[in-house]
């Protein structure tokens, strides 16, 4: 169970504890696609970290299955399973006595690698999240910003190539910037790596900006909606979900979108502010307000101009 | 019973005042006579002093191994904490000369009664200490060990037990150092250690070989707790000062 990612599939995934009336994840049922995100998001008491912790079973199911490429997660031996599943949790959970190569070779080691094997592998990973091999290989976690200990503990989490990632909030303890930069380089990893990830969070902007499918959960862990973001946004389920997305998911949406991706009107001789083409829609419509005008030009990549986009066009956009 | 006195009186037979003889200094008995020190060191002291290293460490040898596995076990099977604790703390209430009492009638005048009554005095402390490490591994920490796939004695081994040595070279540090004080009563049942020349020397109130025999016995503590000091460090490479390059 290494490289290529493999499709998750929750099939009425039931978790009761014994003496509790309300099941903390009740028949979920959802297919996570190979080489997608799925981010799990929902109020807490959601089961979310539930539903994820099923998958490598640090969590048993009580009823229902969840299969990984087709087998069931019941089927495999659960220390062969953990092995063959990238684990990242918030705070991290660096073990403190071990270098950072240590901490990235754990795995590898369980399976038994050659030395040599590791000790490539563990340059190669810490190069992908961009701590430079020399200067980090040696250091100890005490030695390291948290943001720097996330980056280790992805570089560890994918040390045997899994095909399936669990990522549990991540990056919930970082300060805002250090959270943006790790979230951006997550989906830089994602292009070349194409795992199938279940990414938990509780901030739906996260969700929005990482996960190719969106699950909301609500009390007692049932599933509200599972759909991308963008039809998340523009028809949510009911009202515990369009609750749940706030009253901005409009400007959400129009931040999904870029000026490029637009059909713009002709340019006619019209003279109005400009904008770069990969400007989001929201941050298009955040311009005119500030600039108090209805219109922009569109500016191509060599800033030369394209089209104008309205104020109607971009209220239009979401229908 | 025997009273606490026989043992050594036992052992060592009537006493003769020897300060008849050598220098003026120790005719004298005056505070400190480095010349006795020299003449007495190869036939006295030095004995004295390795004997000495000889108790401490066969007692705080027992006593770990004793306590590491006490520690283990009540690590698995946590309700075994309260009747290891209250056993060791139990043994650690009892004066030592009244230990060597109610060892001598079972084991006699020998160095296992010595033994046995140093390494009880070492599992409150060692048996504590381990246990505190065993568990100072973070839930967070333990969790990642398990959600990567490692068994139960691959966390203990890899992640528990290396983190447990900082706690468990505290209470070593401790243990030795008490040892070596403790072992000088040793004297009482066994001829053997750096407290027969002390015991010897008080009763002539021989001020030279007292202070030689305990100064001994101050720096062997001293020396083997800054070796355990350094082994610590050697040990745990992770918990040296926070480098930031």
């Amino acid at each position: 169970m290494s490289g290529v990612a493999a499709e998750i599939a929750f099939d009425r995934a039931t978790k009761r504890y014994p003496g509790r009336a309300e099941s903390a994840v009740r028949e979920l049922t959802l297919t996570v696609p190979a080489g997608a995100i799925c981010c799990l998001v929902g109020p807490s008491g959601a089961g979310k970290t539930t539903a994820m912790k099923m998958v490598n079973r640090l969590i048993d199911i009580t009823e229902g299955d969840i299969t990984i490429g087709g087998r069931s997660v019941r089927s495999l031996e659960v220390t062969s399973l953990r092995r063959g599943i990238g684990y990242v949790i918030q705070q991290v959970g660096l073990f403190p006595h071990m270098s950072v190569a240590d901490n990235v070779a754990t795995v590898p080691r369980l399976l038994g690698w050659p030395k040599t094997r590791i000790a490539q592998r563990v340059d190669e990973l810490l190069d992908l999240v961009e701590l430079p091999a020399d200067d980090y290989r040696g250091r100890y976690p005490s030695q390291l910003s948290g943001g720097e200990r996330q980056r280790v503990g992805l570089a560890r989490a994918l040390a045997a190539d899994p095909p399936v990632m669990l990522m549990d909030e991540p990056f919930g303890a970082l300060d805002p910037i250090t959270r943006a930069r790790l979230q951006h380089e997550l989906l830089r990893i994602q292009r070349e790596l194409h795992k199938t990830v279940v990414f938990v969070t509780h901030d739906i902007d996260e969700a929005i900006l990482l996960g190719d499918r969106i699950a909301i959960l609500r009390e007692g862990g049932v599933l509200a909606q599972y759909d991308t973001p963008e039809a998340l946004l523009e028809r949510p389920a009911d009202e515990f979900v369009a609750r749940f997305l706030g009253l901005d998911r409009g400007l959400k949406l129009l931040a999904l979108r870029r000026l490029d991706e637009l059909d713009l009107a002709p340019l006619d001789g019209v003279s109005a502010p400009a904008a770069d083409g990969s400007t989001t829609l929201r941050d298009a419509l955040s311009q005119m307000i500030t600039l108090g005008t209805r219109s922009l030009v569109v500016l191509d990549g060599a800033g030369e101009p394209r089209g104008v986009v309205t104020l109607e066009t971009l209220t239009g956009t979401p229908r | 019973m025997t009273a606490p006195g026989a043992a050594w009186v036992a052992q060592g037979g009537p006493v003769i005042p020897n300060f008849g003889e050598g220098s003026d200094c120790v005719t004298e008995n005056r505070f400190f006579c480095p010349d006795w020190v020299r003449d007495n060191w190869s036939g006295v002291l030095q004995p004295a002093l390795v004997e000495h290293v000889e108790l401490t460490l066969i007692a705080v040898a027992f006593g770990f191994v004793l306590s590491l596995a006490a520690a283990l076990l009540t690590h698995r099977y946590r309700p075994l904490e309260r009747p290891f604790g209250a056993f060791a703390a139990v043994v650690y209430t009892i004066p030592s000369l009244a230990l060597f009492q109610l060892l001598v009638p079972l084991t006699g005048l020998t160095v296992t009664t010595v033994e046995v009554a140093l390494v009880g005095y070492t599992l409150i402390i060692l048996y504590r200490n381990i246990l505190e490490g065993l568990r100072s591994a973070s839930p967070e920490v333990l969790e990642a060990a398990r959600g990567m796939g490692l068994t139960r004695g691959q966390t203990l081994w890899r992640i528990e037990l290396p983190l447990a040595i900082p706690a468990t070279m505290a209470g070593l540090r401790i243990a030795v150092v008490s040892t070596i004080a403790l072992a000088t009563v040793a004297a009482l049942v066994i001829p053997k250690g750096l407290g027969y020349p002390i015991f010897l020397a008080l009763r002539e109130a021989f001020n030279t070989e007292i202070l030689a025999a305990g100064v001994l016995a101050i720096l062997l503590a001293l020396v083997a707790d800054a070796l355990l000091v350094l082994a610590e460090r050697a040990l745990t490479p992770w918990s040296r000062s926070r480098r930031v390059a």
